[in-house]
């Protein structure tokens, strides 16, 4: 012992003659030089725990990877439904595991592709769906049996889950076959995302209606998935992201709560999404300390009894806004750091996007790359062989204790905000994630944050790169499908069912069985927001800079 | 001067961070709020007789909305009286495509705030720089 000290002693008097300067992680989290047994002191070890037991600050599964390796999902979709059809083809051949479908904006806000408002966004960010027809297309030949599906989708979340519910129960799917995720996570989309259509209230009736839904009829179906990432993208520092995120989903679990379901039936439903960013150690500690907490949080707050119920399980999407346009190649490399830092912090599935996403949708070649990035890491590199291979690393440990304290002051300020959704409702987080935006900008461009090909090590001459280029005849070919399904559906039908509708949204009871025959009867996206809307009315934005 | 968010998209970071440094160098901001229509970006542009009206468009859909806004304010009568500018995810083929329609200046990601300043102080300075694009 008597060495060890020694060597301490004169490792201090080495940093004190010539001291590094200071450093700390972007949500400003000052970093010690070295890290060592004395930053353990006081640390209860069972904090830490083993993977698989209660807090899962180490993984949510005993042999984390070598079990099995997370779920390979890349987002896609665009175009029409067979455009997408074919890409989704395209990467199950090569190796991916789970879809993930990109939806286009009309469809995410609620609008038909024959609604004049949105003619130049019709199968422009992700593929049209119009009604269930469109979705009989994507999905042709697919086992869905098999594969689980991810839907990036908000404001229109019960009416896109009615439609995959409706089509499982048409190929015969049983029921705890039925896997994926939608979204559905609308105290986000107020703040940064911007997809909202109803005010808070009727949205997270709707929300609670898909999670009971979903716990009765497709247990093995994400109802919500609580997303940080947008948050991030906007401009949320890692404390911010994770903080944020796991009050919304307080605030989610609450109504179901108040809604008299009982927290272990629906605590299955719920998993998380997020954005890992270029901090590394930061960005693994936030994960440990995120399912750390949660696991406290459902225990100890909302009672929950079923280990599985405490299970932080999430998702992650690398790049986005750590993309520059600069240099672009460079960014391949960005996305293969961050992955490697997700799988390190214990993630269950995984988006890598493609180097060319700052400028457009991914071209086929750069969304090949983006997978072979997770690839190599699952079966090059060894990293899956060992669960949580950094746990008890002295600076993990001080780094993840120290997240989770910071994240947890920072949603007890939320709390006295009044909780998540009176804090959005007056544009408060949007306004602290708004002003914590310019100031990484303001400090990108003072070259206090380096930026590779930004800031430091830039040139004159970018290469040109092959861009994806929109098919122009989109608007078209998805206006004459849908007049065709208009043609040739019932009308009576279309028109009772909606009908039905109104009159359950005027009432409390749940909305989806009314939303399942809807779709069934080819009811548009557009027709049954139309209803919806005239029942809940549209949510103000507070508009404040 | 006015920040618009036309159309469905829903990312509003550059529109917050760009509106937040023009107004720390003394402009005076408008932030419309997302999900506009091109009319009522128009109907916002005349009714605050705005110098300049910049889009921010993420979506991809930048052509088309760009085009029908200076259409309206055309047929408003107000075109000649304000800049128009386009901002967000602009591919490089999409810069010169905009200003053929008539766009006085495009800032693609990626454009520094130090320029987008600069190019503002010029523009309201009346200097004859200010049809031209500071990057790209």
């Amino acid at each position: 012992m008597r060495g060890q000290e020694g060597q301490r002693k004169a490792w201090e008097a080495d940093i004190a003659r010539r001291p590094p300067a200071p450093a700390g992680t972007p949500s400003g989290i000052p970093l010690e030089p070295l890290y060592g047994p004395e930053s353990a002191a006081g640390r209860d070890p069972s904090g830490i725990g083993y993977p698989g037991q209660y807090p899962y600050t180490r993984g949510i599964h005993p042999s984390m990877y070598r079990g099995r390796l997370w779920t390979f999902r890349q987002y896609a979709g665009f175009g029409t439904a067979e455009d997408t059809n074919a890409r989704y083809r395209f990467l199950l051949e090569q190796g991916q595991t789970g879809l993930s479908v990109a939806l286009d904006l009309p469809t995410q806000m609620g609008y038909d592709s024959d609604d004049p408002v949105v003619e130049e966004e019709v199968g422009r960010v992700g593929v049209a769906i119009d009604t269930l027809a469109d979705m009989e297309v994507i999905f042709r030949g697919l086992p869905l049996d098999k594969v689980s599906t991810s839907f990036t989708i908000n404001g229109t979340a019960a009416i896109l889950l009615a439609m995959y519910l409706a089509l499982c129960e048409r190929q015969s799917v049983p029921r705890e076959k039925i896997a994926g995720t939608i979204q559905n996570d609308i105290l986000k989309e107020y703040v940064s995302r911007g997809t909202w259509i109803y005010p808070a209230g009727p949205s997270i009736r709707l929300i609670v209606d898909t999670i009971e839904h979903c716990a009765l009829h497709a247990p093995n179906f994400n109802a919500i998935s609580i997303a940080g990432a947008h948050f991030r993208d906007a401009g949320a520092t890692a404390v911010q992201e994770m903080a944020y995120t796991l009050a919304d989903a307080v605030a989610y679990v609450q109504a179901c709560v108040d809604r008299g379901l009982a927290v272990d039936a629906i605590a299955r439903q719920i998993s998380f999404f997020f954005y890992t960013h270029m901090d590394f150690f930061e960005e693994v500690a936030k994960y440990r300390a995120g399912r750390r907490l949660w696991a406290k949080i459902m225990r100890e707050r909302f009672g929950a009894r079923d280990p599985r119920s405490w299970m932080f399980r999430f998702g992650c999407v690398c790049g986005g806004s750590t993309l520059t346009v600069q240099q672009p190649r460079n960014n391949a490399v960005r996305v293969a750091y961050e992955a490697m830092a997700s799988v390190l912090g214990g993630v269950q599935s995984m988006f890598t996007t493609a180097y060319d996403e700052a400028f457009a949708l991914p071209t086929e070649e750069s969304a090949e790359l983006a997978l072979r990035t997770q690839q190599i890491l699952a079966y090059e590199t060894g990293v899956p062989s060992v669960a949580d291979p950094l746990g008890g690393s002295w600076f993990v440990e001080a780094l993840t204790d120290r997240m989770e304290e910071e994240i947890a002051a920072l949603m007890q300020r939320v709390e006295r905000m009044g909780g998540m959704v009176a804090a959005v409702e007056q544009g408060q987080i949007q306004r602290e994630i708004a002003q914590e935006a310019y100031r990484q900008q303001q400090r990108v461009e003072s070259g206090e944050k380096v930026v590779v090909g930004v800031n430091r090590f830039t040139r004159e001459e970018e290469p040109a790169l092959a861009l994806y280029e929109p098919d122009p005849g989109i608007l078209d070919r998805q206006r004459e499908r849908l007049a065709g399904v208009k043609a040739h559906r019932d009308p009576a039908r279309v028109t009772a069912t909606l009908r039905y509708l109104e009159e359950t949204a005027k009432g409390t009871a749940n909305l989806m069985p009314g939303l399942i025959e809807c779709v069934g009867a080819y009811c548009t996206v557009g027709e049954i927001n139309g209803v919806l809307l005239k029942v809940f009315g549209r949510f103000q934005e507070p508009v404040k800079i | 001067m006015l920040i618009a968010k036309p159309g469905l998209d829903g990312h509003d970071r550059g529109a917050k961070v760009v509106a937040y440094a023009l107004r720390d160098a003394g402009f005076e901001v408008l932030y419309t709020g997302l999900h506009q229509t091109v009319e009522q970006v128009a109907a916002t542009a005349l009714q605050e007789a705005v110098d300049i009206a910049a889009l921010s468009i993420l979506s991809g859909a930048h052509l088309s909305l760009t085009r029908k806004l200076i259409d309206r304010l055309t047929a408003l009568g107000i075109r000649k009286d304000l800049l128009v500018l386009v901002g967000g995810t602009i591919p490089p083929p999409d810069v010169p495509r905009l200003r053929e329609l008539g766009v006085d200046g495009v800032f693609p990601t990626g454009t520094s705030l130090a320029d987008i300043v600069a190019w503002f102080r010029a523009a309201r300075g009346g200097g004859a720089e200010c049809g031209s694009s500071p990057t790209r």
